[in-house]
């Protein structure tokens, strides 16, 4: 058809639209439109880029939601007496959740402990995908920001900044109020940090893109991960907990070594 | 130890000759007349008891400070002008930091032995205080500071406020956050003092908190002025040492007149210079195998930042769990100004604290009147009374400097943080009470005990069965070195009310007998010879009667 038209028309230069022009227009904004809403909704919006977010998938994960999730979050994500509407969570607070055991809860408390999974990775993405299929939400964090090989100095800087008075700045961990606590961060996994970061569970603010990018996000995970990594040059770090535990140490080990060297100095030889 | 190759050849010299040694001593006495000194200290006695040592220990752990900070001086540059870090710690590359924390970190990476060197003077701090601690434990529970000794507990006590200062202008001066942040506290106690507590903020910080000047202050305060003062108050207390001699357990031959041990030459000196290497060693252990203050792990001094489990070195923890215990509200405005009483009180507190314990020897002096020397130690159940006020003092600090670690102590035994603030605060205003009425319990069970043993001997374990079937556990008498232990301290008796001489009773008169009947009240009177005699003369009797009736 555009052929048959463009022929008589070839002489024609001025005056009139290509035919081609009205295709390439719509073709320019539905991209446009469509890159816009991408980039708007990039921080909110399922990125269903991962291939497992099959149908299959998703209703594997409603069958195990029902089983295991639903007595609390509701039977559609509405939430009840007992636990918080998951509608727009996205699928980013399903894995940090369920993939570091502190879901399903065992039992009321002030803060929902780490404990073992009780899912299989498949299992907790297809959770993941489920909760993400209802409502869209902050999905799970793709592998560029979590290789930790960013700016250490920089997120070290920026955790100082941001979590250092709730995690301690050696990211021991720290107390909060009525039992709460900011566990501590040796030994967590670059996504767990990432989607906690970007998902705010429990008592922890949410750090949402605009807060700290993804870059920033990734130099604190490279931060953290260089100094779980690195081996300590000043000998035992008796826990890294500071002063407290550098007092403890001296009292007992190193005053009891003492007071049993002066014992022995003053001992009479029989 | 020099000095005594030099006495030896002294008596020998007109024998013959001492070959070189005796030559170079002879020269050296000829020119100084040091033999006359020699003799003197070399003929000390010091008694022997492994508490004797924990202020040798402090003055060890002292010398290693000034031997290791002379080293850090060389390296530590106790500025506060900016610079980017570019040394060999990664995560802190081109990070902005004061001079001083960068030079810190230099001397941690990239300088040879800096990093040991670190270790080993914070590890010795650590040591230095603790050790002044136990001393001054062993001092007031012996009743050490008794006259003529009540200056030298004084002098003690200041090195003990002296050794704290320096440890928390110490502990600031590599300008990072933790030590940042202890010095924020800091500032905010002074600024709560009323009316002059910003002036004398602005006055120390030269402006507003943290300004450009507060490292170099306390460099010259940690390096200059407190190492003087604390040199100067060692000086005081050793010479006080030499001139009231040291004191000792009771035993027999011990008396107030004489000191019953070895001789600093050659026992005391060869005993006393080992145990100072044996010190450095343990400090160099420790420096070796356990990280101290990685300043590393936190990063330059910022205001904004506040990390999660700060505290101050333990010296310094009683301060800190006192501003964590106070409860809040308490400040008010009034005259158009903050009364801020959440802090004035734990200063108030802590202020009473320190005085009461520093004059505690005149305390007790005026209390019991007691006017004599004592050279003689007590054994702490048979004063106990002060025993029991020393580990109400004990409770009261131990609770105020757990209160330092409260977050940790909540986050490690799975325990809510108000939780440990208010059992912390109940130990901190109920536990001495408890601990006082505990331990004069134990003091006086203790002394019965004594008492039983001189006066009917310790279970021997034999058990006999006697005709009639009875079956009695047969004591034996304890030998009379033991028993000098035992018996051998004073009877106090409460002071009585006595009229002066214009025949009134004054109020420092009752207030007196008052204290005194507290204090003397309860107690149990050591043996005398005639009932330890007459309990003699009973168990020969009644061995006579049973070997009687086996007949």
């Amino acid at each position: 058809m555009f052929r048959t038209s463009r022929k008589p028309r070839a002489g024609r230069k001025t005056g009139r639209r290509s035919p081609l022009a009205s295709v390439s227009l719509i073709a320019l904004g539905l991209l446009l439109s469509g890159g816009a809403y991408a980039l708007v909704s990039s921080s909110t919006a399922v990125a269903d880029t991962s291939s497992t977010a099959t149908q299959a998938t998703v209703e594997e994960g409603e069958k195990l939601f029902q089983a295991n999730c639903a007595t609390c979050h509701g039977l559609d994500l509405e939430g009840s007496d007992d636990g918080p509407s998951l509608i727009g969570v996205g699928s980013a607070a399903v894995d940090f959740q369920v993939g570091t055991g502190r879901m399903p809860l065992q039992a009321h408390a002030p803060q929902a402990p780490v404990k073992p999974v009780q899912f299989t990775d498949d299992q907790v993405n297809a959770l993941a995908q489920y909760v993400a299929s209802i409502a869209p939400g902050p999905s799970i964090p793709e592998d560029q920001y979590l290789d930790a090989e960013g700016d250490a100095a920089r997120g070290a800087e920026l955790f100082r900044v941001n979590c250092a008075m709730c995690h301690n700045v050696a990211g021991a961990g720290g107390a909060l109020t009525e039992g709460k606590y900011a566990p501590a961060l040796t030994g967590v996994t670059p996504s767990h940090i990432y989607e906690a970061m970007l998902t705010g569970p429990q008592n922890m603010p949410v750090f949402n893109d605009a807060n700290l990018t993804p870059e920033d996000k990734r130099d604190i995970i490279t931060a953290l991960k260089f100094q779980e990594n690195s081996t300590s040059v000043g000998g035992h770090p008796l826990g890294a907990l500071g002063p407290v535990a550098e007092g403890l140490f001296l009292w007992i080990a190193g005053m009891g070594i003492i007071v049993a060297l002066t014992v022995w100095i003053t001992a009479r030889s029989n | 130890m020099s000095t005594s190759t030099a006495t030896r050849p002294e008596t020998s010299v007109e024998k013959k000759s001492g070959g070189f040694t005796a030559a170079a001593s002879n020269y050296l006495d000829e020119r100084t007349s040091i033999s006359a000194v020699v003799k003197e200290f070399g003929r000390k006695v010091f008694p022997d008891h492994w508490s004797f040592l924990l202020g040798e220990v402090a003055l060890y752990s002292f010398v290693v400070i000034l031997l290791s900070g002379t080293f850090l001086t060389f390296f530590f540059q106790a500025s506060m002008a900016e610079v980017h870090y570019d040394g060999s710690y990664v995560p802190l590359k081109g990070v902005e930091m004061s001079a001083a924390m960068a030079s810190t970190l230099d001397i941690s990476f990239d300088i040879r032995g800096g990093l040991l060197m670190r270790q080993i003077h914070h590890w010795a701090a650590l040591l230095f205080v603790a050790s002044i601690g136990l001393h001054m434990m062993r001092i007031f529970f012996t009743g050490a500071f008794r006259k003529p000794r009540e200056l030298n507990w004084v002098i003690g006590f200041v090195l003990f406020i002296l050794a704290m200062a320096e440890g928390f202008t110490g502990y600031s001066l590599p300008d990072d956050l933790l030590s940042g942040n202890g010095l924020r506290i800091i500032d905010g106690m002074i600024k709560g003092i009323p009316l002059v507590g910003t002036w004398i903020s602005f006055l120390l910080f030269g402006g507003e908190f943290p300004g450009t000047a507060i490292v170099g202050r306390l460099y010259t305060l940690h390096i200059l002025l407190l190492p003087a003062l604390v040199l100067l108050f060692i000086a005081l207390h050793l010479v006080f040492v030499v001139v009231h001699k040291h004191t000792q357990f009771s035993g027999p031959g011990k008396t107030q007149q004489n000191v019953v041990g070895y001789p600093v030459l050659p026992v005391y000196a060869a005993k006393a210079g080992g145990f100072f290497f044996i010190v450095f060693g343990v400090i160099v252990l420790l420096a070796t195998f356990f990280t101290i203050n990685p300043i590393w792990n936190y990063g330059p001094y910022d205001p904004s930042p506040v990390s999660a489990g700060t505290q101050p070195d333990w010296y310094i923890g009683f301060a800190d769990g006192a501003l964590r215990l106070i409860p809040p509200h308490l400040e008010f405005v009034l005259f158009d100004r903050t009364w801020s009483f959440n802090i004035l009180i734990p200063l108030g507190a802590l202020g009473l604290f320190i005085v009461l314990a520093m004059i505690y020897p005149f305390i007790e002096a005026w209390v019991t009147g007691d006017k004599r020397e004592h050279h003689i130690l007590d054994r702490p159940r048979n004063a106990a009374t002060r025993t029991a006020i020393g580990a109400a003092g004990l409770t009261f600090y131990a609770g105020l400097w757990a209160a330092a670690s409260s977050d940790i102590i909540a986050t490690h035994f799975k325990l809510t943080m108000e939780g440990v603030i208010h059992a912390l605060q109940f130990v901190v205003i109920a536990g001495p009470f408890i601990a006082y009425f505990i331990t004069k319990r134990i003091c006086l069970a203790l002394q019965k005990k004594d008492r039983e043993i001189v006066l009917h001997g310790y279970e021997s374990g034999r058990i006999i069965r006697l005709p009639g079937g009875e079956y009695i556990e047969k004591h034996e008498p304890i030998d009379e070195y033991q028993r000098w232990k035992l018996v051998s301290y004073h009877d106090y008796k409460p002071l009585m009310i006595r009229p002066n001489s214009r025949g009134k009773i004054s109020v420092g008169q009752r207030a007196r007998a008052a204290l005194s009947r507290w204090f003397f009240e309860d107690r149990i009177a050591p043996p005398t010879r005639g009932e330890i005699e007459a309990s003699h003369h009973h168990e020969d009797h009644v061995e006579i009667e049973s070997s009687h009736q086996n007949h």
